[in-house]
């Protein structure tokens, strides 16, 4: 029980993959601009994360360590994830056309989301069983649309602000995004 | 036959590979029939943010079509009736870049224009009837034809047809019932000095956006 | 001592009351004219039933209610109607609207009036109609027709009086309250018996206005009304918050007080109904304070609906060199007046007259710092600086999810914003942008409707036509097909029914047939003469060939005639249609009788006279090179090929 907690806090704070590891940082700036997009696509990566992180475990344990194929790790986890973002996609098509059209570009975009791989690779080299994979997956997600969410908020309001000229849109978004890392280095040895 | 597979490192990494492609490709193949989409229920969200006035301003016939020729991938910013705003509107749905209006397909005015026939020079063809998109004209064949003004658009399109040209577009008067409050001038404007020789160049230009 | 719950925010501006309630309330003199606006209150403006050059007596009405929510206008006096038309009104656009002008006569003579002994015997809706034709708005400021007000829906459980007036420099109602305390009380009282007796009545008094307090207690000694004072605050005198701060129930958003069972009224509009029920008099006066350093006299007047604003201050002593701006209303929740000619209305409560001093001009506006301090001064717990963020963005869907409808416009957080934000501005300027999109939006998608029904229309005429010809094509298709004696007869019968002419009819149709085949036979014959004088043998073959034409449709016509004379002797009471059907019938049983040989030697002798006469028409189009050529020659050709058949099969038979 305890490791699981562990798991989940290192996952979701102290190791935050996008403001600590920085990974998946593309979905992070381009689809924040708007909350329910943010919410939108944090909903899609909880899902593609979650069962990418099994999947790929159970591809590496049952059939490429087995045959001797670990070099393989890399391609194969890259098949099982572009998978699961296809399904996604379709279903997402099928259940919200308006998300699908608004998350537009970024929803395949979740394949080549360094989180993900990120996620399947420490997987391995952590050697984490499957509810441990599964649960780290879940984690990673989990911290990545807590940050993505409250990111979107603060953009939404900066749109609106007293900007200065130089630093409206992009700039400051960067800015904002930076003292959001720092504030999450306060995690660090937490756990 | 697993021995071979397993000695033979080439054979069991193509299998390997292989084998994955096969399962999933029957997965993807099996979730691409379950969650086919019909038609694409955009096109009545599009809709419902366009004025309405079926003039064609836009080159298509009809409101409901230009909005199937946006969820296709046509510029928003083609509807003079409905301005500014619209092309707000509908780029935040669609979460796009708000471009300004297309001047090629009209201006945007302030003021409304409803139609009115001159009664005196109606010959009753019936010509405006047909051409009014919304049934806006009372009138039958020989008889006098009129305009409802409730239910006039402004679109201009009865007045082509008119053989006597008796048709004026009017515009509606303003009464008090459509005075609103102006929002006040930003902070910026406020903040200017009275002479321009004060500000320097760059300020001079934008010190009002927001 | 009855629990009161404390306003939300709220400000403490400085009250600045003292200076117009030192003298009673005052009358001024007549003005030269009164000019009364059609609409005072929220609503249908009113509909007028007088003329120019009427003459009115004090009272009478002017202009009738025009629908449910819409009261009248009287005549403030006697006098002359001098103008029907457009005048400057006081309204923050500056507009002008439908007025009715006045001149008095003086006289000040009242019209034939009567009230009612005791208003118990009437019913509360008797009583409500009575009020309807009074002219009563609500006098607080927002002029809601009070007999719409007092018929809700849903029965009401507590009725408050709002004698609160928290806006600084106002003081009518509290001069209302020291002079009139009785008539109030009998007021509240009649409204407690429209409103079928509620549980509790209140009447709600800030603490700064003792001696209205001690004039309304001894009044209230024998009755169930309470009331309550409590702290002075801005602006506990607005309908919702005074609910809050009495009984603790918030007034549902998009909602009325009548909805959780309240009824609030301003103890101005309970006067008046006091005086129409009683005395029957409607409304023609209000009590206006003029106030401001810009005006000598500070001082309260019963002023007579439609006078000048320019009158009263030209009473007052107004200096107008030393008057910022002029003011209708007080200085939270006024607006600027530019053309002091306008009237008072029923809703103008105070004219402020400040000076430079009093009321400086704004101060620019300067970027938001955040601070927060309009949040905590916002009475219905709004968010006026999100509200501000969006309102510059033009974010209608943020604002609505702000609940900007809910704010009252009190002017509580630009009064304490430090950078001198104009709040309010921002959000009149978005909650008009944003009814006139709600508007465009209901106009748009009836447009939409109707396009659709048009359509929809257009499609199934197209259909209908569609299927028309359908049919069309069908039974000629089937008429091509049937030719055995059944079908003769069936065919003949329907033609006859499709036919049914009376016989004077079939007389007068024959007859015309003769004169006009003799006619054509006539102009034939002219023809022919006329070319004989010089024309081509091809023209005299054509001619001759027409007479010989209108020669055999005369003999044609004469036999039809004598056929169809033949049977119109019989008596009249037999039907024509069915003397027509036996006709026909009999001669297709005629026809089914003859032997074949018959038949075919008749059907030879029809088709050589057809062949005769096709042949003739194709010579003619021949000669003029006309485009008919072909279909002529294809026509003989087939005739040509018939009557060899009938011929061959008649020799047949023969042998």
């Amino acid at each position: 029980m305890q490791e699981f907690a562990v798991i989940l806090i290192s996952a979701i704070f102290v190791n935050n993959f996008v403001l600590v590891q920085f990974l998946g940082l593309c979905p992070f700036m381009g689809v924040s601009s708007k909350l329910e997009t943010a919410i939108g696509m944090a909903g899609a990566t909880t899902f593609v994360l979650t069962i990418a992180a099994m999947s790929s475990y159970m591809v590496n344990t049952w059939i490429l360590i087995p045959l001797n194929l670990e070099y393989l790790k890399t391609i194969s986890f890259i098949l099982v994830i572009a998978v699961v973002v296809q399904f996604t996609k379709m279903f997402i098509e099928k259940s919200s056309p308006l998300l699908y059209r608004v998350l537009g570009v970024f929803l395949p975009l979740i394949t080549t989301n360094c989180a993900v791989l990120g996620v399947a690779l420490q997987n391995t080299t952590k050697a984490h069983t499957l509810s441990q994979s599964t649960l780290y997956g879940f984690g990673a997600a989990i911290g990545f649309s807590l940050v993505l969410i409250l990111f979107s908020a603060m953009r939404e309001r900066l749109t609106v602000a007293d900007v200065p000229k130089p630093f409206k849109g992009a700039a400051i978004a960067m800015i904002t995004a930076g003292l959001m890392s720092l504030a999450f280095m306060g995690f660090s040895g937490l756990v | 036959m697993y021995d071979i597979i397993i000695q033979n490192p080439l054979y069991s990494a193509l299998l390997a590979l292989a084998g994955l492609s096969v399962i999933f490709g029957g997965i993807l193949g099996y979730a691409a029939i379950k969650f086919k989409v019909a038609g694409d229920p955009i096109i009545e969200q599009i809709d419902s943010l366009l004025p309405q006035t079926q003039c064609g301003q836009c080159g298509y016939p009809g409101c409901k079509p230009y909005a199937k020729a946006i969820a296709d991938g046509d510029t928003i910013n083609k509807c003079p009736p409905g301005g500014q705003s619209t092309i707000n509107a509908i780029a935040d749905l669609l979460d796009v870049d708000a471009p300004n209006l297309n001047s090629e397909h009209g201006e945007e005015s302030d003021t409304r224009t409803i139609a009115y026939i001159r009664e005196d020079e109606c010959i009753g063809c019936t010509k405006c009837i047909q051409a009014c998109p919304v049934d806006a004209i009372l009138g039958a064949a020989k008889l006098m034809h009129t305009v409802i003004v409730s239910e006039c658009t402004g679109c201009d399109l009865c007045v082509d047809p008119c053989p006597v040209d008796c048709i004026d577009m009017l515009p509606v008067e303003k009464g008090l019932s459509d005075w609103k409050w102006n929002l006040p001038s930003s902070v910026g404007e406020q903040l200017l000095p009275s002479k321009p020789d004060d500000i320097i160049a760059s300020d001079r230009s934008g010190a009002s956006t927001r | 001592m009855r629990k009161v719950w404390d306003l939300i925010g709220g400000i403490h501006p400085p009250e600045n009351k003292h200076q117009s309630v030192k003298d009673s309330v005052g009358v001024p003199p007549l003005p030269k004219k009164l000019v009364i606006p059609l609409n005072q209150h929220i609503g249908a403006p009113s509909k007028i039933m007088v003329s120019i050059g009427d003459s009115v007596l004090k009272g009478q009405l002017l202009a009738e209610p025009k629908g449910v929510v819409s009261t009248g206008v009287h005549a403030p006096t006697s006098g002359l109607i001098s103008d029907i038309g457009d005048h400057s009104i006081p309204h923050p656009s500056g507009m002008s609207a439908p007025c009715i002008t006045l001149t008095p006569d003086g006289k000040d003579k009242w019209i034939e009036h009567k009230g009612l002994k005791n208003y118990r015997d009437q019913s509360p809706d008797e009583l409500l109609i009575i009020i309807r034709h009074s002219g009563i708005a609500g006098l607080g400021g927002a002029g809601f027709p009070t007999a719409v007000k007092l018929s809700p829906e849903k029965a009401i459980s507590t009725l408050i009086l709002n004698g609160t007036e928290c806006e600084p420099y106002i003081t009518s109602d509290d001069m209302l309250m020291r002079e009139h305390p009785e008539d109030i009380v009998r007021g509240i009282q009649i409204l407690s018996y429209i409103l079928g007796e509620p549980r509790e009545i209140l009447i709600g008094i800030e603490n700064n206005k003792p001696e209205a307090c001690a004039a309304l207690e001894p009044h209230l000694k024998n009755t169930t009304t309470e009331l309550v004072t409590f702290d002075t605050r801005y602006p506990s005198g607005g309908e919702k918050q005074l609910i809050q701060i009495l009984t603790g129930k918030e007034v549902p958003e998009k909602g009325l007080p009548s909805d959780i069972g309240i009824a609030c009224l301003n103890v101005g509009t309970a006067y008046a109904i006091y005086r129409a029920i009683t005395f029957g008099e409607p409304l023609i006066s209000r009590i206006t304070t003029v106030t401001g350093e810009a005006c000598a006299i500070n001082r309260n007047y019963e002023t007579l609906i439609g006078t000048p604003i320019s009158h009263l201050l030209k009473n007052s002593q107004f200096n107008e060199d030393i008057c910022s701006r002029l003011i209708v209303g007080g200085p939270m929740m006024g607006f600027a007046l530019e053309d002091l000619d306008a009237p008072v209305i029923k809703t103008t409560n105070c004219i402020l007259a400040p000076s430079e001093k009093e009321f400086p001009s704004p101060a620019p506006a300067q970027a938001c710092i955040r601070c927060g301090m309009c949040a905590e001064a916002c009475p219905a717990s709004l968010l006026p600086q999100q509200l501000l963020w969006h309102a510059q963005s033009k974010n209608y869907e943020k604002l609505e999810t702000q609940n900007l409808f809910d704010c009252i416009e009190c002017g509580a957080c630009s009064y304490v914003c430090p950078s001198n934000i104009p709040l309010v501005q921002y959000y009149r300027a978005s909650k008009g942008e944003m009814r006139k999109q709600a508007q465009e939006k209901i106009s748009s998608d009836r447009a939409r409707e109707r396009f659709e029904f048009q359509k929809i229309r257009k499609e199934k005429e197209l259909l209908a036509k569609q299927i028309q010809r359908d049919v069309r094509l069908k039974s000629a298709a089937q008429a091509k097909k049937n030719s055995g004696a059944e079908e003769i007869i069936q065919a003949a019968i329907d033609r006859v029914e499709a036919t049914k002419a009376s016989p004077e009819d079939q007389q007068a149709r024959s007859s015309r047939r003769i004169a006009r085949a003799e006619d054509q036979l006539n102009s034939a014959q002219e023809k022919l003469n006329t070319l004989k004088k010089d024309a081509t043998t091809n023209q005299h073959e054509q001619a001759a060939a027409a007479l010989e034409d209108a020669r055999v449709r005369l003999d044609e016509a004469r036999s039809i005639q004598e056929s169809s004379g033949i049977k119109s002797s019989p008596s009249v009471e037999v039907d024509p249609a069915s003397v027509a059907i036996e006709k026909a019938k009999a001669e297709a049983v005629n026809q089914a009788n003859l032997s074949s040989e018959e038949k075919l030697h008749n059907t030879i002798q029809s088709l050589t006279l057809r062949l005769e006469k096709s042949i003739t028409r194709l010579e003619i189009a021949k000669t003029e090179g006309s485009e008919n050529i072909d279909v002529l020659t294809t026509a003989s050709n087939k005739l040509e090929e018939k009557l060899a058949a009938t011929q061959a099969a008649l020799l047949k038979i023969k042998t």
